[in-house]
């Protein structure tokens, strides 16, 4: 039996990068997977989660609960948007009537890649792709959720990539979702240094798994290398993306 | 701190290009050499469980190993005082200091010295106070508060250091090697040392069952300070208690190697008291203050894991935003992520707000915490004190209000989507947005990626309708 597959897409996906959303698709059903997609779908919360607002969080979590509580997994091609919807676990008293569903809902929450290797036994076959490529990893699906080895499992058997080690690639970018814009010119320093790094890296592609941070890493890379009036010399993927791409159905 | 006042800090911070090299000199190599002195310690993620449990332990009986302390400590001869708050603690520190007549007191580094105010509260009575810690000597001359925890003088860089030799002290050199400064600092501590009436310390532990204090150095200063002049104190916070020596073993390997990254510190003193009977030398009173100051609030206040630190400083060390900001933005004693929930404690949230809220949640400082302190958590935990109590600006709050309001109306939310696509498209140039209205936060740095047309779930819908079709 084909396990229901429940899509969160989260807002910057569904707002500036759909193709991340269908390469989602894509890759779960390559895996499998009945994926669906229920379209009166918001947030996760966390904008409001991290500001302090429990009781807003509350309202939010309530709707994404009864909307996606009826899948076998919720899958979202984010950590930092996953790992939000683990927490809904904590957020609820326990004699709230949302509390076991909420904790439910935690359970069968994962980050995209994550669930592809440790849920599906996902494995690339065939792919050929002769690039360089670095890995930013995200933070709240590196130290939340311990997003790590699943997508460098699966970029591994793609033939032809090779690794480019990256200095500080698990150092917070300095998106932080309202950290940003709050205290623009601190992020601007910590991001500056990241795309110092993906530079002296040099590899054709720079991939991750959280299209807040991949944003905020290119944004940058583009003034850096306006600036220095000079062609960017590595281009930022979220890595569903360039799976995506390579699958046979894609093959141009 | 005041919003204005921690946005100006921060953009004096960044733009002292100076700073950010002297910074970087010491949290880089930092880094470094606590992951390989992390990495050469196969027991180390044993050894961090053990000391959280520890320090848990000592927490949740508290009361019972402070009575114990106090006993043993009063048994070897010490007299102890408890202080309340900073006021106290330093207003008893100051009257001993009178009451033994003292002119000169020594000191060596001690934060719980910093929160208490204490440098001031004794220049304030006239006292000669000698701080004789290396880097506490260099702020001293600085006039600086101390930039971090363990490295207080960060912020300046030995080219600095050399200015400030060459101006105050006695016999300047003109070296500019490192060996040479601390010879200098050496030649002009050392008669201060000995000359000294009372000698003040702070604690890294206090051994319950033995009523001793621990402090660990490497310059040896803190043996310096206490034993030639005839009276120690010692400044002590409460949580600094373990049961005995035995269970201080752990949390000495765990803070040196996530202090400095070394095995070993090079001094490492149990204090007994005062001197007794056959001893040849040895203070001949010994006054240990223990300092509450908000500690019992946060035993209440749910922060109880705050009281679990040991003070290594990797937190910071490893904090993107203290590693570009440094220490003195934050404006209070403690910077960096154990600085953001300590300090809302001590100052009170609507003055610690900024630090709390100028936070990425990254999860890196919890990740290097020796005792596994879930900072971002206990950060969460203050934004949501501060919401409670509407600590943040009111644009800031309505703007959150909004988009939660938003977001609990799904449908509203997709519409509001399509909306903000819309408007977002005139700007948008190849795939990028140089500049647009509202968006100024993000567009004077960055770019901001354009919508690559409709919204995921708008085009979803459409290739359903024509597969259905
Ligand atoms: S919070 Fe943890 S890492 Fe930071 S100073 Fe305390 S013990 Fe060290």
């Amino acid at each position: 039996m084909k396990a229901n597959v429940g899509l969160f897409v989260t807002c910057l996906v569904n707002t500036l990068r759909p193709s991340v959303g269908f390469a989602a698709i894509q890759l779960l059903e390559d895996a499998d997977c009945n994926v669906s997609v229920p379209s009166a779908q918001s947030c996760c919360g966390q904008p409001a989660f991290n500001s302090g607002d429990d009781e807003g969080t509350k309202a939010i979590a309530r709707k994404l609960i009864e909307r996606f509580e009826g899948f076998d997994y919720v899958v979202a091609p984010s950590g930092s948007c996953a790992a939000m919807i683990r927490k809904f676990d904590e957020l609820f008293e326990n004699d709230d009537p949302f509390a076991e569903r909420a904790k439910s809902l935690a359970g069968k929450t994962f980050e995209l890649l994550s669930f592809l290797v440790d849920i599906c036994d996902y494995t690339v076959v065939d792919s050929t792709l002769d690039a360089t490529y670095s890995y930013h990893h995200s933070c709240s699906g590196l130290r939340e959720l311990n997003v790590h080895q699943q997508p460098m499992k699966l970029l591994k058997d793609i033939k032809g990539l090779q690794a480019k080690p990256l200095k500080g690639s698990t150092e917070c970018c300095g998106f932080g979702g309202t950290f940003c814009v709050k205290y623009s010119d601190i992020s601007n320093e910590v991001v500056s240094e990241k795309v110092d790094n993906i530079l002296a890296a040099n590899a054709d592609i720079l991939l991750g798994g959280d299209l807040g941070c991949l944003m905020n890493i290119e944004g940058k890379m583009n003034r850096v290398t306006d600036k220095e009036a000079r062609e960017k010399p590595t281009s930022v993927m979220h890595t569903a993306e360039l799976l995506a791409d390579l699958l046979p159905s894609n093959d141009s | 701190m005041k919003q204005n006042k921690f946005k100006r800090n921060v953009s004096d911070a960044l733009n002292n290009p100076k700073l950010k090299v002297a910074i970087r000199r010491t949290t880089d190599r930092a880094d470094a050499k606590r992951a390989t002195a992390v990495k050469n310690f196969p027991g180390f993620d044993r050894t961090r469980e053990q000391g959280q449990k520890i320090k848990d332990h000592v927490i949740e009986y508290l009361d019972y190993y402070l009575a114990e302390f106090e006993r043993n400590a009063i048994a070897n001869g010490s007299i102890v005082h408890w202080a309340k708050n900073a006021e106290h603690a330093s207003q008893i520190v100051v009257d001993i200091c009178h009451e033994q007549g003292a002119k000169k007191i020594t000191r060596s580094k001690s934060m719980l010295g910093e929160e208490i105010g204490l440098p001031a509260a004794l220049d304030r009575e006239d006292f000669e106070r000698v701080e004789t810690d290396l880097a506490e000597h260099i702020i001293q001359l600085a006039g600086d508060p101390p930039s971090h925890i363990v490295w207080p003088a960060l912020h300046l860089t030995r080219e600095d250091v050399v200015d400030l030799f060459r101006e105050n002290h006695q016999n300047p050199i003109e070296s500019t090697q490192v060996v040479d400064l601390v010879s200098s600092a050496r030649r002009e501590l050392r008669h201060h040392f000995l000359s000294a009436d009372v000698g003040i310390t702070g604690a890294n532990f206090l051994v319950a069952d033995t009523g001793q204090v621990c402090t660990v150095t490497n310059e040896g200063n803190a043996e310096l300070t206490t034993t030639p002049p005839k009276v120690h104190i010692v400044t002590a916070g409460i949580e600094k208690l373990v049961p005995s020596i035995a269970h201080a073993m752990p949390l000495l390997r765990l803070l040196v190697r996530s202090a400095t990254g070394a095995d070993i510190t090079q001094y490492t003193t149990f204090h007994n008291g005062p001197k007794r009977g056959t001893d040849l030398d040895g203070p001949e009173h010994c006054h240990i203050v223990l300092v509450d100051n908000g500690r019992t609030n946060m035993l209440k206040d749910d922060m109880k894991e705050m009281l679990r630190c040991i003070r290594c400083g990797a937190c910071m060390n490893h904090c993107v935003v203290y590693k570009h900001i440094g220490g003195h933005a934050y404006g209070s004693v403690y910077p960096g992520p154990m600085g953001a929930v300590i300090t809302p404690n001590i100052d009170g949230l609507n003055n610690a707000f900024e630090p709390v809220s100028a936070c990425t949640l990254n999860g890196k400082c919890q990740e290097v915490c020796p005792v596994n302190i879930p900072l971002p958590t206990l950060i969460r935990a203050w934004r949501k004190k501060a919401w409670e109590k509407k600590v943040d600006t009111i644009r800031n709050r309505f703007l959150v209000a909004c988009f939660s309001q938003l977001a609990q109306r799904p449908r509203l939310f997709q519409f509001t989507t399509n909306m903000a696509i819309l408007m977002m498209k005139p700007f948008s140039r190849r795939g990028w947005i140089r500049w647009m209205p509202f968006a100024g936060s993000w567009t004077t740095n960055r770019d901001l990626l354009a919508p690559q047309g409709q919204s995921f779930i708008q085009q979803y819908q459409k290739n359903r309708e024509r597969h259905e079709a």
